[in-house]
């Protein structure tokens, strides 16, 4: 359709109103759509997290009954994971990657569109299947058989959607990796590239590995429910930790490409705020190339309980702690980027600095989390459910939320409210704590996650822990008030907001104009 | 909602203040065996370990924010790309690494040592139940969660141990080697009592061991910890401890009790004998999903009042209820339940609720309709 304006009607011209979204192939538009996208999957996976907290705010059954919350915790995390975490990324990556590469757009703009407009539909699937009978899957984001095959028609609803999510991840994938690979400006080397462009190329070769496994798993689901096949079932010869082990093989790498690109944007923020270059660029690829590679062969450390050979619990063990190694290497090279520096605290580095403090939280509980004996005590447990949000809540979200912070001004041409900007980092950062902190007691104590109502032993961390959640979740309409007061009355943004900020669309214009570089800038 | 709240703000306060104490656990529960003291100390080690990182990590972080602050009139040092420093942030915590996995490893070979047990024990996970079959002893029975659904529903003050507490506990002799058999008899479960140290998914079709050695009496309790769908959490363990002369002495009792409470299977029952038997079987076996009007829960599992296939011919009722029905949470209750009390929980369907088939099923109907 672009070659199509191009002659028809001149450049400026498009379909107005809803069909220009619709029809966009633009990359700015689509970011836009994937950004806008995400927010409304967040709130809505935040309404759910919150009639969960608000359920376990107290012993007892207050508000749901436990079929609901069930429903409320699976959707939740599939909610979070495929409609509002993966999408955000992918709109960072949208708006971007070609401004930060020199390239005038994506490789394949109508692929792009696709890939965008398979997510509504997705989604609308997923909040459908709570309407429908038996009510939408509760057997846990991860899906696990055989509860999957005693649920309604809810569970196919979900499966149909993962299957879309998993097709427009894929075509996504491919995108970013055409374009980082064959529209890069001369002399942008790939050692040149910045590292949130390294981290996606990363991510992007992730997801077209293990989306496809994914999709495999949710299949053979549904052909256990309906079409007579035992691969889950051991009456039939098959095995139900089977279908573990093959979500795993996804789900590992899948906690990967949540947070690689956050690790990405966190690299071009830290460097901006603290007036240096990264200290060590090329050790910062690497670690995340074999933080990539390892994530394929650690898959089993989700399942220590499940009853494998010793062996097997071992090889799991050494592998899952050999990750602590680059991720180290990745933390030191932030901290030796500072120092020295000459640092300032706008909110997105507050949101950079919150990401390490409390990412390196999670990735120190992960670390305790892949000694089996330990996890065998708190695996399934809310030490669980601590550790996985204090990175991907804390890794993913609050590396979003600065990537927000550091690129509105280039996106919307003007500039947002930085107090309201800080008193949104630091209400997000104390309410988070206040949240998941005491989740660890709870877990180490006994715990359980995915329960309804618990012994009243947990009733004083359960109740601060909802406080909690509670302070997040309005401290993100917050957030939605401030990005819409910077869209409508934010003061002009000139084209490099940020003194330390040195990567290609800081050369443009804010707001960047539609088409990112029409002639390709040279690097040197 | 009030209350919790103000308890919650007062709480906070405490525990901010470092004051934390008894009420609430901040660790793992007191550990019940050798294995799981060492588990705790192999905690306590790794996670002084990690605290120590942290606050090294933190501290230069902390510096750096308060030393080379613009504000404070830095200039950027324009420095990067050191390879000696790369190499030194690489080993170091590679070292770290080894270090920990060594103790982890021989706590993990210890704990997956199950030979030699003097007791073996046969748990299975049950939508929402635990089994229990002493293999030696010959003992067999359920144990159902006891906490009255008064309780749960908030019209009754909660008891000291809710949710945590069972009609028949699993009663086990101190210093012997006890092994635990898990399985599962409909979905995935979890065996888990956490001052035992004892965790192990049950898993339909398969069996996993567990193992303890208690060396104190006492009562321990856990529960379900791999979601089994809508009563997850509603289906505890609890692990009674005694000395090795009460145990025997319970293994009798429980033999004697098994034989009284074992109905004639030859006999002719009344209806009101059935219907009497057959209530407390359903209030067992079928209450938590046909509920205890029978209604069930619409879209979920199908109300029994009313039911055609229930008022209908008899040998269809009673077919489901032996052989269940595949794909669905509907189990095969012919391996669960004798043939008394089969023939007594479908007479009390096909007669509670309004059902009045006045139709009445002897155990020989049952006997005649197992494969
Ligand atoms: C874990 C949940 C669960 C438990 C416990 C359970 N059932 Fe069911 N039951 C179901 C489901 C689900 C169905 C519907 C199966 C289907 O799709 O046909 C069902 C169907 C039935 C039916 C057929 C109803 C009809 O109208 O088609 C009967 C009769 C029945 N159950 C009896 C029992 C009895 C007796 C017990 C106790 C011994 C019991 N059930 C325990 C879930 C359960
Ligand atoms: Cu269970």
């Amino acid at each position: 359709m672009e070659a199509v304006h191009h002659l028809d009607h001149g450049h400026e011209h498009h379909p107005a109103g809803i069909m220009r979204w619709v029809t966009t192939t633009n990359h700015k538009d689509i970011g836009t759509l994937y950004l806008w996208f995400s927010f409304a999957m967040f709130m809505v996976g935040g309404v759910m997290a919150l009639v969960i907290r608000a359920e376990l705010f107290q012993p007892g059954l207050q508000i749901v009954q436990p079929e609901f919350f069930n429903q409320m915790t699976t959707l939740h995390g599939l909610i979070m994971v495929f409609g509002a975490i993966m999408p955000a990324f992918v709109g960072f990556a949208n708006w971007q990657i070609p401004m930060m590469i020199g390239a005038p757009d994506m490789a394949f703009p109508r692929m792009n569109n696709w890939s965008f407009w398979l997510l509504p539909p997705a989604a609308l699937l997923l909040v459908i299947s709570l309407f429908v009978p038996g009510g939408a899957a509760a057997a846990g984001w991860t899906l696990y058989p055989p509860l999957t095959v005693q649920m309604g028609m809810g569970m196919d609803l979900t499966i149909f959607a993962v299957h879309i999510l998993g097709m427009s991840s894929i075509m996504g994938s491919i995108n970013i990796v055409t374009t980082v690979l064959n529209l890069r400006a001369p002399g942008m080397t790939l050692m040149k590239m910045p590292l949130f462009v390294w981290t996606w190329l990363i991510t992007a070769y992730l997801l077209i590995a293990v989306m496809p496994v994914l999709a495999g798993a949710v299949t053979m689901t549904l052909t256990d429910r309906h079409f007579g096949t035992h691969f889950f079932n051991a009456a039939g010869g098959g095995d139900p930790v089977l279908f573990q082990h093959i979500f795993w093989f996804f789900g590992h790498p899948e906690v990967y490409i949540i947070i690689l690109p956050g690790f990405g944007v966190v690299s071009q923020i830290i460097p901006a705020f603290s007036r240096k270059p990264l200290f060590g660029y090329a050790s910062m690829v690497y670690a995340t190339a074999s933080i990539a590679i390892l994530s394929f062969i650690v898959w089993a450390h989700h399942m220590y309980t499940v009853g494998m050979p010793v062996a097997g619990q071992l090889f799991f063990m050494f592998a899952t702690m050999l990750i602590a190694v680059p991720t180290g290497v990745k933390v030191f090279n932030w901290l030796a980027t500072m120092w020295k520096g000459s640092l300032t605290f706008e909110a997105p580095m507050l949101f950079a600095l919150g990401f390490i403090f409390l990412f390196t939280t999670g990735g120190l509980t992960g670390i305790v989390l892949s000694i089996v004996p330990l996890d065998v005590q708190v695996h399934d447990t809310y030490y669980v459910v601590a550790h996985f949000h204090y990175t991907m809540v804390a890794g993913a979200l609050f590396s979003a939320f600065g990537a927000v912070y550091f690129w509105l001004p280039k996106w919307t041409g003007k500039m947002y409210d930085e107090k309201l900007g800080k008193l949104h980092f630091w209400l997000s950062f104390i309410f988070f704590n206040l949240t998941f902190f005491v989740q660890h007691f709870l877990g180490l104590a006994g715990m359980p996650r995915r329960i309804p109502d618990y012994a009243l032993q947990f009733a004083e961390f359960n109740a601060i822990s909802s406080v909690g959640a509670f302070g997040f979740g309005l401290t993100q309409l917050l957030f939605f008030y401030i990005v819409l007061k910077c869209i409508r009355s934010g003061e002009k943004a000139p084209a490099r907001p940020w003194e330390g900020a040195d990567t290609l669309e800081w050369t443009l214009p804010s707001p960047a104009p539609y088409h990112s570089f029409e002639t390709p800038p040279v690097v040197k | 909602m009030y209350k919790g709240l103000r308890r919650s703000v007062a709480l906070l306060f405490t525990v901010m203040g470092g004051a934390a104490h008894g009420a609430y656990q901040l660790n793992l529960q007191e550990q019940q065996t050798r294995i799981g003291q060492d588990i705790f100390d192999l905690h306590t080690l790794i996670l002084a370990i990690v605290a120590v990182i942290f606050v090294g990590v933190m501290g230069v972080m902390l510096y750096s924010i308060v030393n080379h602050r613009k504000t404070a009139g830095r200039q950027a040092v324009q420095f990067h790309e050191n390879t000696t420093v790369e190499i030194i942030w690489t080993i170091i915590p590679f070292i770290i690494l080894v270090a920990m996995a060594f103790p982890a490893a021989k706590t993990l070979l210890a704990m997956r040592d199950a030979s030699h047990p003097d007791l073996t024990i046969k748990a299975t996970g049950y939508q929402w139940k635990w089994g229990y079959d002493y293999l030696q002893d010959g003992v067999s029975f359920y144990s159902n969660l006891s906490t009255p659904r008064g309780q749960i529903e908030n019209k009754d003050p909660k008891g000291e141990h809710y949710l945590l507490e069972v009609d028949n506990p699993i009663v086990v002799p101190t210093g012997k080697k006890i092994r635990i058999l898990i399985t599962a008899n409909d979905v995935l479960h979890a065996w888990y009592v956490p001052a035992l140290a004892v965790k192990q998914d049950a898993i339909p079709g398969f069996i996993r061991e567990a193992w303890f050695k208690v060396e104190r009496p006492g009562t321990f309790r856990g529960q379900c910890a791999e979601l089994c769908g809508k009563d997850h959490g509603f289906m505890p363990i609890v692990v009674e401890a005694v000395e090795p002369e009460k145990y025997a002495q319970w293994v009798a009792e429980q033999k004697k009790k098994q034989a009284a409470a074992q109905l004639d299977p030859n006999k002719t029952f009344t209806l009101d004998e059935l219907k009497a038997h057959g209530e407390k079987v359903y209030a067992q076996n079928c209450v938590a999903c046909h509920q205890a009007n029978g209604a069930g829960i619409p879209g979920a599992f199908p109300g029994l009042a009313g039911s055609k296939l229930v008022k209908g011919p008899k040998e269809a009722h009673i077919g489901i209820v032996i052989n269940g029905k595949a794909g669905t949470a509907m189990a095969p209750f012919g391996k669960q339940l004798s043939d008394v009390d089969l023939a007594a929980v479908v007479t009390y369907e096909r007669n509670a609720w309004g059902n009045n088939t006045g139709d009445l099923v002897q155990p020989g109907e049952i006997k005649a309709l197992r494969k």
